[in-house]
């Protein structure tokens, strides 16, 4: 029985070797050996959506997953979204829509509506607030949050996407 | 907070993995979805020596319909496949039709059905449906394949039928006659929290119009999901109508048990199981099959 486990973690088109012990969940593998901080962690115990990433293709808590469990998976963190210095277009429909204040629950939410968005392209008020009911924000009262999935959601029609 | 240390095996086959448990000993556990068990142990409540993993076990998956037309879930089927899948609206509508109440979106990608019956919550949705459908439940453990009717499987808070070294490996719901009328409610406070109470009802009628056979069951109302037998006999032989189902309705008052809890007291469970019960079996006969 080794204490430590290799992994190889594809995350956002790159594959990491990691070292983990099987008791590291993915959000900590993801922060502290990976660097990439922008998977945030608030309750880890599955409440608050905070650490929302998407394995292939569907939204999961990083907090209730081990780093061990994610061998082979594709995983999509919120630095997938970007594209260099230029926002994706829902993170941008976030700016426009003032759908952050303190952007502690904002990689959650970009990265449920991302996953909500690809099964779901024209979703009613009704369900994207459905879809956000597993992410707390603390600032914004959710409304410019589900503006702003919705206006992607319309961009995204019209741009023919 | 951070899990304590464990031991982690990730086994292909439903034998390996019960060789692991049995050689890890009594605090090794299996890990299905992880979205119980793990909060649990982030929380310190839990603290498993080794987790057996289920998630590399293909025989643990997927979903078929066998010669009678019974519907077979594998225990590893994803609680959002539950949710999605076309064979199961068919094939189990009230699963359908319950499946969206359990938590949030997240936690529906991991959560799984074995899961959820293993760990039993009283307000869990899944045990409430399994248990309403007279469904069988497979298990592999020590002494080999086994099977338990849901009426004898949850046994109290959390706790079930389940020996040490026995996983669940399938669920088996009886066939769903096309003309059977169902629905599924629930009162919670927020989308996605734990049922306060829920209800599960579905019936079958006759060639006179008249019900031949029903299922009643609450859920959050008790110890274990409960059967409520008492609203059931009231309906057979009976036309279905508002007056039947209001009758059925406070029948079934005698078989819950509610408790109080931060979020209700017994007496609001009370109260609303009833005015539940009736509006559940409403939605059943107004729904245009
Ligand atoms: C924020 C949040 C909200 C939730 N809300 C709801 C809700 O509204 N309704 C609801 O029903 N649930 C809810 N849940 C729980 C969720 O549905 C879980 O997925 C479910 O209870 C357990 O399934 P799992 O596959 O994740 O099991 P795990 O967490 O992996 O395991 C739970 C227990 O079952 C055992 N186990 C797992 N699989 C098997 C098996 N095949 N055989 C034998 N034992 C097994 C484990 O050893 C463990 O003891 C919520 C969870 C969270 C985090
Ligand atoms: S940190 Fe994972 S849900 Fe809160
Ligand atoms: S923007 Fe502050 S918590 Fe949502």
């Amino acid at each position: 029985m080794t204490a430590q486990h290799s992994v190889t973690l594809n995350v956002n088109g790159t594959a990491h070797d990691c070292e983990v012990e099987a008791r590291m969940t993915l959000a900590d593998c993801l922060r502290e050996k990976l660097d990439l901080t922008g998977t945030h962690l608030g309750c880890e115990h599955g409440v608050c959506g905070a650490c929302t990433v998407i394995v292939d293709g569907a939204a999961v808590r990083s907090c209730l997953m081990f780093a061990v469990q994610a061998q082979g998976v594709q995983i999509t963190t919120v630095e997938g979204l970007a594209d260099g210095d230029t926002l994706s277009d829902l993170q941008q429909a976030f700016h426009d829509n003032f759908a952050l204040q303190c952007g502690f629950c904002t990689p959650g939410f970009l990265t449920t509506a991302e996953s909500v968005l690809a099964e779901n392209p024209s979703p009613t008020r009704a369900e994207v607030q459905s879809a956000i009911s597993g992410n707390i924000c603390r600032c914004t009262g959710y409304v410019p949050i589900i503006d702003a999935i919705l206006d992607t959601a319309k961009r995204r029609r019209e741009g023919g996407q | 907070m951070k899990p304590p240390k464990f031991d982690y095996f990730a086994p292909d086959s439903i034998e390996s993995a019960l060789a692991l448990l049995t050689e890890h000993g009594e605090d090794a556990r299996y890990l299905g979805g992880g979205q119980s068990l793990v909060p649990m142990m982030n929380l310190r409540v839990a603290a498993p020596s080794a987790l057996i993993d289920l998630n590399g076990i293909a025989a643990l998956r997927g979903i078929r319909i066998d010669e009678e037309d019974r519907l077979h879930i594998g225990a590893m089927t994803r609680t959002r496949q539950i949710e999605l899948d076309a064979t199961i609206a068919r094939a189990n509508p009230l699963l359908h039709e319950a499946a969206p109440h359990i938590a949030h979106i997240q936690i529906r990608n991991r959560g799984t059905i074995g899961g959820s019956l293993a760990h039993a919550d009283p307000a869990a949705e899944l045990p409430g449906v399994v248990l309403v459908c007279d469904a069988e439940i497979k298990l592999f453990g020590p002494d080999g394949a086994r099977s338990v009717a849901t009426g004898d499987f949850f046994k109290n808070i959390f706790s079930t039928a389940l020996q040490d070294g026995d996983m669940i490996t399938e669920i088996v719901f009886p066939a769903w006659p096309s003309t059977r009328r169902w629905a599924f409610q629930e009162i919670s406070r927020r989308e996605g929290d734990f049922a306060m109470i829920g209800i599960a009802a579905w019936f079958d009628l006759d060639d006179a119009g008249r019900i031949s056979a029903a299922g009643l069951a609450a859920i959050g109302a008790g110890d274990t999901p409960l059967r409520l037998s008492s609203g059931e006999t009231v309906l057979i032989g009976q036309a279905p109508g508002e007056k039947i189902f209001a009758e059925a309705a406070r029948a079934s008052l005698s078989d819950l048990q509610p408790g109080s809890d931060i979020h209700a007291s017994a007496e609001y469970r009370r109260e609303v199981g009833g005015v539940l019960v009736e509006r559940t079996l409403k939605a059943a006969w107004e729904r245009s099959s």
